[in-house]
């Protein structure tokens, strides 16, 4: 009963890093059908942004949060208005090539601006260290990391489910020439909800720093990860990718409890398994 | 006047080439890609010896080429060091990260005429697979069986192994578990966790359930160890006083300031720490930082490197620069010097480096910077991965 306990708790960290960062490519892939293969990027230059705040400047934890997904955005928006505007729509290849392409590139620079080594995030005093809850110890800056991922989960379905931003953006994306024959201008509401997206990676890569380290190759390590959670969630759905996120990361935490030696067999199993049942994920909606 | 100055050019150049040779050393290594730092170590150590050597062995000058391979990648080794051969000519061939790579051009050693000298390839058998083949870094197995020592000599009865799933990391098990119980302990529990682990947490609370006094672990270096040295703090393990044995791959310098205070009093026992107390060290250090721009990634292959230059020199002067791979190894039998990670030698009978292995802990110094700090010296140590594999 205890394993039982302590596979659920990790299981439920492990999940709620691997949703605040997917979501925000579920967002791009699902509501603006763009297949955003930078997406770990723009996680990793938050990591960046966070690690040379708090650790290079002495910021505060949560000042430095706010710098890098602040600082992500500012980076992320004139490559919105210059290089995605023009693949809005486009043939998915041409998506695919270009986003791998300033992967690459961001790689690059990583490496030439801040070296090929690790970059930590100074946690602050309170997220430092093992917390007891009662049946075993957690990382306390994983119980912080569960807790970000319901308040974005919670905001991010208000804001598309229940505000007239949400509205917009789904009518935008549904029949964008209809949107904008109805007053809604599209481009803005088109670089608001990838700022969104981008501002979402860079924090899920803050806030998942301890588990998936900043480097650069960051940017490609875990992008099958992400691209898993949104191909089994439904790309665009959020309850889809919190379902999706929860259910994979029990399978992965459980099989490396249980069964190590088989490494990831049993979660690539369930994929596969999931996708052939929902060929368009948990939730994902009809095109 | 074009015919003339062409004609006296070539002159120059033929009289330059008819008193002294320039010796090509072709260096194959990750260059670029996610294991660049080890690649830039390479070089860093290269760098190092001819700034403090001079480029010149004898008569002859040496001139070195770099090949990238910047992932384990068998075929493409095996392609550069043919091209460095045929097109450019190379008399040595150094470097090689990753065993697949050492062992993809080792068929082509004989042919060529060329020596060998392996900088880190850390798989015990490499050295079988050709009489040319000499090896200046260590072996998994010679960094990791004193370790198993080291525990029992510490009370360890019962130890469990934690290793990443592929060849280096199942030759650790296999090096503590044939020592640990060899000296009379038990390994209770192997695991073996698939190279893309991220998240170490269920691993470390088998670890706390399987009743271990230690944990020994092996990873590659890299962004895996610090989230297993984060998750075996926070999952409480250190509290529990499970004690963390590990080879000195974890803790190499470049990474400790990443996992910081977490890993301080981690032992590992390791051939080279770039604290070593000794005067040649602290010239290749000074040496080696400079040459790398940034010390803080200096880490351990850049003193296979350094070493792997001081052999190749060595060769060099015993064929006065013809190529004899042959000669140019055998001269090389038996050679000991005094190397920055201190004495050392080449075993005649198997051509890898013996040499002392420290055992040591990770501490912080006064000016806040982490090093490993020898505790303790195993001196001369053979490989004991070879014997193991009969």
């Amino acid at each position: 009963m205890q394993t039982f306990f302590s596979i659920g708790v990790d299981a439920l960290a492990y999940g709620m890093i691997l949703f605040v960062i997917s979501i925000g490519l579920s967002v791009t892939m699902g509501l603006m059908r763009v297949i955003n293969l930078a997406h770990g990027a723009f996680a990793m230059i938050g990591g960046y942004i966070a690690s040379y705040a708090a650790r290079d400047l002495g910021l505060a934890y949560g000042l430095a949060i706010a710098i890098a997904v602040l600082g992500t955005i500012i980076i992320a928006v004139p490559l919105e208005r210059f290089l995605y505007r023009r693949i809005y729509g486009a043939p998915e290849l041409t998506q695919v090539l270009m986003t791998i392409g300033i992967t690459f590139c961001v790689i690059g620079l990583a490496n030439y601006v801040f070296g090929p080594t690790l970059k930590t995030i100074p946690l602050p005093a309170g997220l430092q260290g093992p917390v007891d809850i009662g049946f075993r110890t957690i990382a306390a800056h994983k119980l912080f990391a569960i807790g970000c991922g319901v308040v974005v989960a919670l905001a991010l379905w208000y804001l598309i489910e229940r505000t007239s931003f949400g509205v917009k953006l789904r009518a935008s994306v549904d029949n964008t020439a209809m949107a904008a024959a109805l007053g809604v201008r599209t481009k803005i509401v088109y670089a608001a909800s990838f700022a969104l997206a981008v501002g979402l990676a860079a924090f899920g890569g803050v806030i998942g720093a301890e588990l998936l380290p900043v480097e650069p190759y960051y940017a490609l390590r875990y992008m099958v990860t992400f691209l898993v959670v949104v191909s089994v969630g439904g790309a665009g759905s959020i309850p889809g990718a919190l379902i999706a996120c929860l259910l994979l990361g029990a399978i992965d935490t459980t099989g490396r409890y249980l069964v190590p030696e088989y490494g990831e067999f049993f979660f690539y199993l369930a994929v596969i398994a999931i996708v052939w049942v929902f060929p368009r994920g948990l939730m994902g909606r009809a095109k | 006047m074009k015919k003339l100055i062409l004609a006296v050019a070539a002159s120059i150049l033929m009289s330059a080439s008819a008193y002294a040779e320039v010796i090509k050393i072709g260096v194959v290594g990750p260059f670029s890609g996610p294991f660049a730092i080890q690649g830039k170590n390479f070089k860093a150590g290269i760098d190092a010896y001819i700034a403090t050597h001079g480029d010149k062995v004898g008569e002859n000058t040496i001139e070195i080429l770099y090949r990238d391979v910047p992932q384990a990648d068998p075929a493409q080794s095996k392609a550069l060091a043919q091209e460095l051969v045929v097109k450019e000519g190379v008399q040595y061939l150094a470097g090689f990260y990753f065993t697949p790579d050492a062992m993809a051009v080792t068929p082509l050693l004989k042919q060529a005429n060329v020596p060998m000298v392996i900088m880190n390839a850390a798989t015990s058998a490499i050295v079988t697979k050709s009489p040319l083949v000499v090896r200046t870094s260590f072996t998994t197995w010679q960094t990791s069986a004193p370790m198993a020592k080291i525990a029992r000599e510490r009370g360890v009865e019962k130890a469990i192994t934690v290793v990443s799933d592929y060849g280096p990391g199942v030759d650790a098990e296999n090096a503590f578990k044939t020592t640990f119980e060899k000296e009379g302990g038990k390994v209770v529990e192997s695991i073996r966790m698939p190279l893309s682990t991220n998240d170490f947490s269920p691993v470390m609370q088998r670890v706390r359930n399987s009743g271990a006094q230690a944990v020994f672990a092996f990873l590659p270096s890299g962004p895996t160890t610090l989230g297993f040295v984060k998750a075996y703090n926070e999952n409480g393990l250190k509290q529990a006083g499970i004690q963390f044995l590990a080879p000195g791959d974890l803790t190499q310098e470049s990474d400790l300031p990443a996992i910081g205070d977490a890993g301080l009093g981690i032992l590992t026992t390791f051939h080279y720490s770039l604290a070593h107390n000794s005067p040649e060290n602290k010239a290749f250090v000074a040496a080696a930082q400079k040459a790398i721009g940034n010390p803080a990634e200096l880490s351990f292959p850049s003193v296979g490197a350094y070493d792997g230059m001081y052999v190749i020199s060595k060769m060099i002067e015993a064929t006065g620069g013809k190529q004899d791979a042959q000669k140019a190894v055998d001269a090389v039998k038996g050679l000991t010097w005094e190397s920055p990670r201190g004495p050392v030698s080449i075993d005649p009978e198997t051509r890898h480096i013996t040499q002392n292995i420290y055992l040591r802990e990770v501490s912080k110094g006064a000016d806040g910077v982490y090093f490993n700090k020898e505790i303790k010296t195993f001196e001369k140590q053979p490989d004991p991965g070879l014997a193991a594999a009969k």
